[in-house]
């Protein structure tokens, strides 16, 4: 399998604490890969890079076979590279099928088209049953309970066709109805193609779904390889139980 | 966001033909004059709207592009005249407002990388900066001896000025519509409420703003070079003054900001309620206690303006006579942890 994110020796400090420390590690196309690791471990500042949220102070992340020359979320939403947030991020103003249409890849000069052409409006509609939330398609974000903003910031980001799906704890908070709809979300996206990376602290939802997981600790990749590998190595329970 | 509908469209439709009709149905002075400025500070509103409303980007700073718009008119029509019927300067308008909004584009692509406080004191800044250009650069705008514009004479002098206003806010209001329609009113309502989830949904944030800017400010300027002709002169304290910039966002925020008539409202309200005032206590700024006594209203007693109010309350007694409110589960009782 062929790398789709390549992620060398990453690096960002704020101000004294080094959030990630020379980081490396790839992501495998077709794969869904678990990144775990204590609180504070650096991953979503992992996932901020990668995505251009935030610039690297050192290292290099490269996408689908092409390194990201300067940090811009849309630019890399539009190649295919898409994440959610650890606290869901909706527009609350907008209606579900609002939020969906607005995450529509189009191009500029779309501008000054309609808001929700009929393309998207259909796409957007059945994504939302999929997600089950199309009884509430009309509704304002706002309205969205915690879990459910999760599933509508899952399912809005599905509509740039991605290549790869970042989540960040897309379990947390979440009702344990909802989390079994997210993995099975997970699982049927995945069957359709499209390459995970998940952040995630339910290890049991990580061993029954992610290959490979990789560890990190303190900013840098601590283990890497099967669940069960992974799950036995003495390296990796000791940064869990804390020496 | 509104889909078009026929009551929506009769509706405009009645609006404007009843202004198209107002100044042949009047016409003492002090009524078309005080119409001007109704006119003129619902069109200001409107074009502040656009950006601050939908963006949420508050800018202090429109009133440089209006005395922009003041000054090239008036400094073009004191070299070239104003034709024999004096209605080459309201032909003109166009012109300045797409100049304006050209101009305006690498300003607003500096500005619009600051966000909340520090754009609004960005734009406050030039505010600052074009007035001290007119001052100084003398050259062109005869420092604080003012620019003047020859006097046309129409038959009904205030009439023309009126009917161009007019024409400058059914533009601005067709255009603030519109947008809310389009994939771009779509995208400026996800920046206004979460700038960085925008974009990393693949929005194009940084061009949508600065079209956006640019539209607004062209209109704007439109609309200084109707006052200047107006006016008839031009100086650097009036054409750029603090006072016309709160002018033309109160009423957007007694209105209700981002809605498309909530801003016509407040201008119709607040306009001729300071004519009054100024009329009824002298030339005094008395009114400018009255504003600061309708903002803090505003902030107390209407947060989000007249026309959202009213909706939410629609809204309550609709849902209260039908259905119960939607099955959704509280955020709070599912945050488990
Ligand atoms: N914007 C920031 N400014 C300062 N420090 C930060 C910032 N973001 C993260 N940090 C610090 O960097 C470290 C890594 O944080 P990060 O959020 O990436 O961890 P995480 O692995 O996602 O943790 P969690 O499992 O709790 O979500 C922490 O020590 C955190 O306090
Ligand atoms: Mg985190």
């Amino acid at each position: 399998m062929s790398a789709l994110l390549e992620v060398r020796a990453l690096t960002k400090r704020f101000g004294g604490v080094t959030a990630v420390d020379g980081c490396t590690f790839e992501v495998s196309a077709g794969s869904i890969t678990a990144l775990i690791g204590p609180n504070g471990s650096g991953k979503t500042t992992v996932f901020n890079m990668v995505t251009g949220y935030l610039r690297p102070d050192a290292g290099a992340v490269s996408f689908d076979g092409r390194r990201a020359s300067r940090p811009d979320p849309a630019r890399f939403y539009r190649a295919g590279l898409s994440r959610t947030f650890q606290q869901p991020r909706v527009f609350r103003e907008l209606t579900l099928v609002e939020n969906l249409a607005v995450a529509a890849n189009r191009p500029w000069w779309a501008l000054l088209g309609r808001d929700v052409p009929p393309t998207d409006r259909r796409r957007a509609e059945e994504v939302l049953a999929d997600f089950r939330l199309g009884d509430l398609m009309g509704n304002k974000a706002r309205e969205l309970s915690f879990g459910q903003q999760k599933l509508l910031e899952f399912a809005a980001v599905l509509m740039g066709r991605p290549k790869l799906v970042l989540l960040d704890e897309p379990t947390a908070g979440v009702n344990p109805v909802m989390v079994e709809t997210m993995e099975q979300h997970i699982r049927d996206l995945h069957r359709q193609g499209i390459t995970f990376l998940v952040v995630e602290h339910e290890m049991n939802l990580v061993m029954r779904l992610c290959d490979p997981v990789i560890v990190l600790d303190h900013g840098a990749k601590l283990a890497e390889g099967r669940p069960a590998e992974v799950q036995r190595d003495p390296l990796v329970l000791d940064a869990y139980l804390g020496t | 966001m509104n889909r078009l509908s026929a009551a929506g469209l009769a509706r405009g439709g009645v609006v404007m033909c009843a202004l198209v009709a107002f100044p042949f149905v009047f016409s003492q002075h002090w009524v078309l004059n005080m119409a001007f400025f109704v006119l003129m500070y619902a069109g200001l509103a409107q074009a502040w709207n656009l950006l601050g409303g939908y963006s949420g980007y508050i800018s202090l700073g429109h009133v440089a592009f209006f005395g922009l718009g003041a000054y090239s008119e008036a400094i073009l029509f004191s070299h070239i005249g104003i034709g024999s019927r004096g209605f080459l300067p309201l032909l003109v308008l166009p012109a300045i407002g797409i100049a304006v909004a050209l101009t305006s584009v690498p300003v607003a692509w500096v500005a619009l990388r600051t966000r909340h406080m520090t754009f609004a004191i960005v734009t406050l800044t030039l505010l600052f900066v074009v007035q001290q250009l007119a001052f100084n650069l003398r050259g062109l705008t005869h420092g604080s001896q003012g620019v003047s514009v020859p006097s046309p004479t129409f038959s009904l002098y205030e009439r023309p000025f009126y009917l161009a206003l007019l024409a400058i806010f059914a533009l601005a209001t067709l255009v603030t519509w519109h947008v809310r329609r389009d994939r771009l009113g779509l995208m400026l309502f996800a920046i206004r409420d979460d700038e960085d989830k925008a974009r990393g949904v693949g929005v194009r944030a940084t061009e949508a703003k600065v079209f956006t800017f640019a539209v607004s400010v062209g209109m704007t300027a439109m609309i200084g070079a109707v006052w200047a002709y107006y006016i008839g002169y031009v100086y650097p304290q009036f054409a750029i003054d603090p006072l016309v910039m709160i002018g033309s966002l109160l009423p957007v925020f007694l209105g209700g900001a981002g809605t498309v008539w909530g801003p016509v409202l407040g201008a119709f309200i607040l306009v001729p309620a300071q004519q009054w005032l100024a009329y009824r206590y002298g030339a005094s700024e008395l009114y400018l206690i009255a504003y600061a006594a309708v903002f803090l209203a505003i902030i107390l007693l209407l947060p989000r303006g007249i026309l959202p109010s009213i909706a939410d309350m629609v809204a309550r007694r609709r849902d209260g006579r039908t259905t119960p409110r939607l099955p959704v589960g509280s955020a709070r009782e599912e945050i488990a942890s």
